[in-house]
């Protein structure tokens, strides 16, 4: 399938494309094998009672969350978001509308769970929950990243990733997962992280990455892990230990520290940032993911927890984790309350990254050449997670000001792409939600179109040639995709990979 | 009989309005939301988000960025609807409240207005395939219901005007449980018939927007995560042993 794909051409004037019914249809994730599906406690295949299974999930799911009640009944079709999804931009499939996907799920909400739509189906567009229609939640709630754009222009705020997750909790219940996901989520419990990257491997990396930096810059850049007692415990996505240029940002956070000469360290235990409970709305999983953190910060008695470039990982850091495992302040129970007298409350916890070089750059203690960096017009690509589900600083919009604030204190250039592809409005990278697999690489590249034409526009008009992020997951889709856009996969990075080409190391002149 | 007819089935709109309202909206009260995901840009403050909530009631914010178009026919439609509504006040009040008074020359352009905001949104979603695609019939259906109430109440107006004293001694004989005669007008009849229907159906159908935006979790939670603790029922008594509501 592969070889096949090919880029849809980008728009003069970007009108809202024509309707292609099912254009999309037999773009279909792979299917979770039994052995993954039981490693995480979901039945291996599709189970004979799944139409019963499936109701009954979906009515506990109404009475646990306020968001999917809502959701369901407040919809007028007005169609606001109908142009907003950059899946539907992309593929033109009208499924790929948010309120048509969520449409997928609403017929059988009516149709089960609603008067008008056990008395009149066809009048209020209600449908049984037959195995087509199951089979069409598999494929089209395995083609929204839950990104919430469309949620941002909703005139009631309903959130399709809200209904996604609860699709996808449903399918999983009744044994019908996705491969990508699940798989990874049983690598995070069974090896530490989603990579399934060993402890004995993470230690050679770091120590490679240690003989690197001393290589290029002369000086001792430590990386260290499971150090008792440090400062800080750094989170961070297992990406930037070995992907292309996930790492080159991770070299940026180990600069920072040293710079800063505060004493940091990772976590084998917790050598993951990101967690893919969230993508499958998962609340067990998201918390038994989140809590390995938890035990690794009480393990290691840090003071403060960081978190590094990676967008789902942040809204699930800032928005959950207080929730999950008492990473926060405010508590007042004892399970939480253990770690937050042990955290110290002067500090934001959790902390970005960017927040944290941020306060060091206000302070004025970190020095940089920002000539360095010179070879780059650099843009911003917002990740949809930290734009639209989390914050930085103390402002509300603090998650836009920080990482760019950033950029223009280590770089000369810096230009921003089109207002409608921005901050809240930002349009995902095609890879996120657990979407970031190559069995969806024809949905991924065509995601990818707005942000694509985005980037073409600045490219052209000013001759960007370096997209900053501070996402794994729109590093590690850019880096794929931008290549069927005639773009160098180069051109995606992360903002600590800008922070250490300019950062300066010595003693103070 | 006509009259007796009439006042009986607004009794019945009425309780299954009031009643099936109140029963929508316990059910979203009850429901926990166990997780903070208001979406940006999302105030850090309660007052702030009673601001935020303020403008997309007042003035459709989140509506206004994704198209103008249905921003325009929406706003038209409802404000439309408000001013009508508070002129009909006079059919309820005696003496009439001095503000219903204000707004009765008001009251008419608004009758047009509204009859505009929702023949704009009915062509939208007759002409524009994107939203042709996810009409359902009750989606046209509801546009027709509101449209013959808007132009059967101009009608009354401007064509053929019934008793309007008479009128409104049968809702004010409505309000004090005693049955008095309706004047004698198809128009009228139409016109009653078709609001009782939408009270009726409120409760059951996509109109529990009204309510439902007061609940959206993206909308209407504060952007504190960090600072305080949230956790819902269901989750803390799932996981026993991590104490109260935060």
């Amino acid at each position: 399938m592969a070889e096949t794909v090919v880029a849809p051409p980008l728009r003069v004037i970007p009108i809202i494309p024509e309707l292609k019914p099912d254009a999309m249809k037999d773009v279909r994730s792979f299917v979770a094998n039994e052995k993954i599906q039981t490693a995480i406690g979901f039945p291996g295949q599709l189970v004979d009672d799944w139409h019963d299974r499936a109701l009954g999930k979906m009515g506990e799911l109404l009475e646990k969350y306020r968001s999917l009640k809502v959701y369901m009944d407040a919809c007028v079709h007005c169609g606001a978001c109908s142009d907003k999804c950059h899946y539907f931009i992309g593929t033109q499939d009208p499924k790929n509308m948010p309120v048509a996907r969520q449409d997928l799920m609403r017929s059988v909400y009516r149709r089960h769970f609603t008067l008008a739509g056990k008395l009149f189906p066809k009048l209020v567009g209600a449908r049984d929950l037959t195995r087509e229609v199951l089979d069409e939640w598999y494929t089209y709630y395995n083609q929204c990243s839950e990104c919430r754009r469309c949620s941002v222009f909703c005139p009631y705020g309903i959130d399709t990733a809200e209904v996604t997750m609860a699709a996808r909790e449903i399918l999983d219940s009744v044994g019908y997962g996705q491969k990508y996901t699940n798989e990874i989520i049983g690598k995070v419990h069974s090896i530490g992280n989603n990579l399934g990257l060993p402890g004995p491997a993470l230690i050679d990396t770091l120590q490679g990455l240690e003989e690197d930096v001393k290589e290029d810059t002369g000086v001792d850049v430590r990386f260290p892990i499971d150090v008792q007692g440090a400062e800080v415990l750094l989170i961070t996505p297992s990406a930037d230990f070995f992907a292309e240029p996930h790492i080159d940002s991770l070299i940026g956070y180990a600069k920072v520290f040293h710079a800063a000469g505060i004493s940091w360290t990772l976590s084998s235990k917790a050598s993951e940032a990101g967690n893919f409970g969230l993508f499958i709305g998962n609340y067990d999983q998201l918390r038994k993911i989140a809590l390995r953190i938890r035990e690794a910060a009480l393990e290691l008695g840090v003071k403060r927890i960081i978190v590094g470039e990676c967008g789902h990982a942040w809204r699930v850091a800032y928005s959950f984790w207080n929730t999950l495992t008492g990473i926060g302040a405010g508590a007042d129970d004892p399970f939480a309350l253990q770690l937050q007298r042990q955290l110290d409350g002067r500090y934001r916890q959790p902390t970005h990254i960017c927040e944290f070089t941020w306060d060091l750059i206000e302070r004025d203690a970190l020095r940089f050449d920002k000539s360095a960096n010179d070879q780059y017009v650099v843009t911003f690509h917002d990740s949809c997670n930290v734009a639209r589900g989390s914050r930085m600083g103390d402002m509300m919009g603090g998650q836009f000001e920080i990482p760019r604030n950033i950029i223009r204190a280590v770089a000369n250039h810096f230009v921003e792409m089109p207002e409608h592809t921005i901050r809240e409005k930002t349009f995902c990278c095609g890879g996120g939600g657990g979407l970031l697999t190559d069995d969806l690489i024809d949905l991924r590249v065509k995601g990818a179109l707005p942000r694509m034409e985005a980037l073409q526009e600045v490219a052209q008009t000013h001759g960007v040639n370096f997209m900053a992020t501070i996402c794994a997951i729109c590093k590690a889709q850019f880096s794929k995709v931008l290549p069927y856009y005639q773009f160098d996969r180069r051109v995606v990075g992360g903002v600590h990979q800008l922070v250490s080409n300019a950062i300066l190391l010595g003693p103070t002149p | 009989m006509a009259g007796t007819l009439m006042a009986l089935l607004f009794y019945l709109a009425f309780l299954v309005f009031a009643g099936g309202l109140l029963y929508r909206i316990a059910g979203y009260a009850r429901t926990p939301a166990p997780l903070k995901i208001p979406t940006t840009p999302a105030p850090t403050t309660r007052s702030g988000v009673v601001l935020r909530m303020a403008r997309e009631v007042l003035l459709f914010e989140s509506l206004f960025k994704a198209n103008l178009w249905i921003w325009g026919f929406g706003i038209l439609f409802h404000f439309g609807l408000a001013l009508v509504l508070a002129r009909h006040l006079r059919y309820f009040t005696e003496p009439v409240w001095g503000w219903v008074d204000l707004v009765q020359p008001f009251g008419i352009y608004a009758g047009f207005a509204m009859a505009l905001g929702l023949a704009g949104l009915w062509a939208r979603r007759l002409f524009v395939q994107r939203i042709r695609y996810i009409s359902t019939p009750s989606d046209h259906l509801m546009l027709v219901l509101l449209l013959t109430i808007a132009l059967s109440g101009l009608s009354m107006k401007f064509i053929d005007h019934p008793d309007v004293v008479a009128v409104k001694r049968f809702f004010e004989g409505w309000l004090h449980l005693s049955l008095q005669p309706l004047p004698e007008s198809v128009l009228l009849v139409l016109h009653l018939s078709c609001v009782a229907l939408l009270l009726l159906i409120f409760p059951f159908s996509k109109l529990l927007h009204a309510p439902g935006v007061f609940f959206s979790p993206t909308r209407n939670q504060v952007d504190n995560p960090r600072e305080h603790r949230h956790l819902s029922s269901w989750a803390a008594a799932r996981y026993e042993g991590e104490g109260p509501r935060g």
